[in-house]
């Protein structure tokens, strides 16, 4: 059953992308649409943004990088872990919390070093697996994004993102004390 | 963003003087430099594809299909943009492959989105209510499948790798419905109040 079910599971994200392909390609034939001109024109605009956003990414992955490497993301863990306890938030769990809204492949390198540490199937693996499918890289996004378009004045954007991260953290965080516990 | 980034780098590089970690400091910061623009290097190809194939699916007149189906919903929580607008095909392909767990696809698609809501914007470079309400929902995306974390799962020797989708898509139901209360409720707050027009600096 599980076995059908992951089955499944891994052909539908297998499928998705070509089907996807298929689906446009054989819509815009029968629209009579000049397929292989117009992909070009859409295309060289790809071009374009993936240039445009250059500064915006170094700027906000070597801030990240200054902050991670110098050792304040653990001094922040640390100083956070006597509050936490009493929530019912493991400690295990905050590196992985902090690191997620600020970069995709630090989580990813959190995720892999504890799913070993604790093994995949604890409290904390599983708490730490559903933490990083549930939540976004918040600050990357918001910087290339708005970076794209040239948007400084970000408004209420970064507080509402945040507030949906926090939810998102403790969502997963407490669900896992749920199922896994 | 003016005081994370600022925060970000006083915060670590006075840090590293009292930790000592200054050359770990340079040489993280000239590795993400590299990486950065490597990062960016690599989505090009990914978004000249996904555009070209878009820019066929706008004229064959499926994203306005694909919208209209959406319609009701999309119309509720984007009052400013057009129901028929590219903005509107452009932001739900972005969800849908947010949803399908399409990392890099999705940066491509939601950056054509936020292309298509500027086109809509008369105050420059301010953010619109469109704007923050699209990346609300971007940030806090419901995940039908992390594929990502099943195979990096499966990879670590779990005997259920698949088991954390069911928990993983609540905590992103709720997240989702969190961010988006908290955005429409802080656009009406005077201090994020949003510009009629565009100021001149």
């Amino acid at each position: 059953m599980k076995d059908a079910l992951f089955g499944f599971m891994q052909a539908a994200s297998d499928w998705a992308v070509p089907m996807l392909f298929l689906i446009i390609a054989g819509a815009a034939m029968i629209k009579k649409v000049k397929v292989y001109e117009e992909f070009i024109e859409g295309a060289k605009e790809g071009f374009n943004v993936g240039v445009r956003i250059i500064p915006y990414v170094v700027a906000i992955l070597c801030a990240i990088a200054i902050f991670r490497a110098s050792g304040a993301l653990d001094a922040v863990v640390t100083a956070l872990s006597p509050v936490l306890a009493p929530l019912s938030i493991p400690p295990e769990i905050l590196p992985m919390a902090i690191v997620r809204p600020l970069s995709g492949s630090g989580a990813m390198g959190v995720l892999s070093e504890g799913l070993k540490t604790y093994g995949p199937d604890s409290l904390i693996g599983n708490m730490m697996s559903v933490l990083m499918g549930s939540t976004e890289t918040t600050f990357y996004v918001l910087a290339v994004y708005f970076g794209s378009v040239a948007v400084r004045k970000t408004r209420h954007t970064l507080a509402a993102c945040l507030i949906g991260d926090v939810t998102g953290i403790l969502a997963a965080i407490y669900l896992s004390n749920f199922f896994y516990n | 963003m003016q005081v994370v980034w600022l925060g970000l780098i006083l915060i670590g590089v006075i840090t590293a003087a009292f930790t000592g970690k200054m050359a770990d400091v340079t040489k993280a910061t000239v590795d993400a430099a590299k990486m950065s623009v490597e990062l960016c290097i690599g989505l090009i190809g990914i978004m000249a594809l996904w555009l070209g194939f878009m820019r066929l699916a706008e004229k064959a007149g499926l994203v306005q299909a694909l919208a209209r189906l959406l319609k009701p919903l999309m119309r509720r929580l984007f009052p400013d943009v057009p129901p028929d607008h590219p903005a509107m095909g452009s932001m739900l392909s972005n969800i849908a492959a947010n949803m399908l767990g399409l990392g890099n696809s999705a940066t491509a698609l939601g950056l054509k989105a936020m292309q298509d809501l500027k086109s809509l914007s008369k105050i420059g470079d301010t953010a619109t209510n469109a704007m923050a309400t699209f990346l609300a929902m971007n940030s806090a995306s419901i995940t039908l499948i992390p594929a990502t974390v099943i195979a990096m799962r499966s990879a670590a020797g779990s005997t259920n790798p698949t088991g954390i989708i069911g928990p993983t898509l609540l905590a992103t139901i709720i997240s989702m419905a969190v961010s988006l209360i908290a955005v429409k409720l802080l656009e009406k707050w005077r201090i994020y109040k949003q510009p009629s027009e565009e100021t001149t600096e």
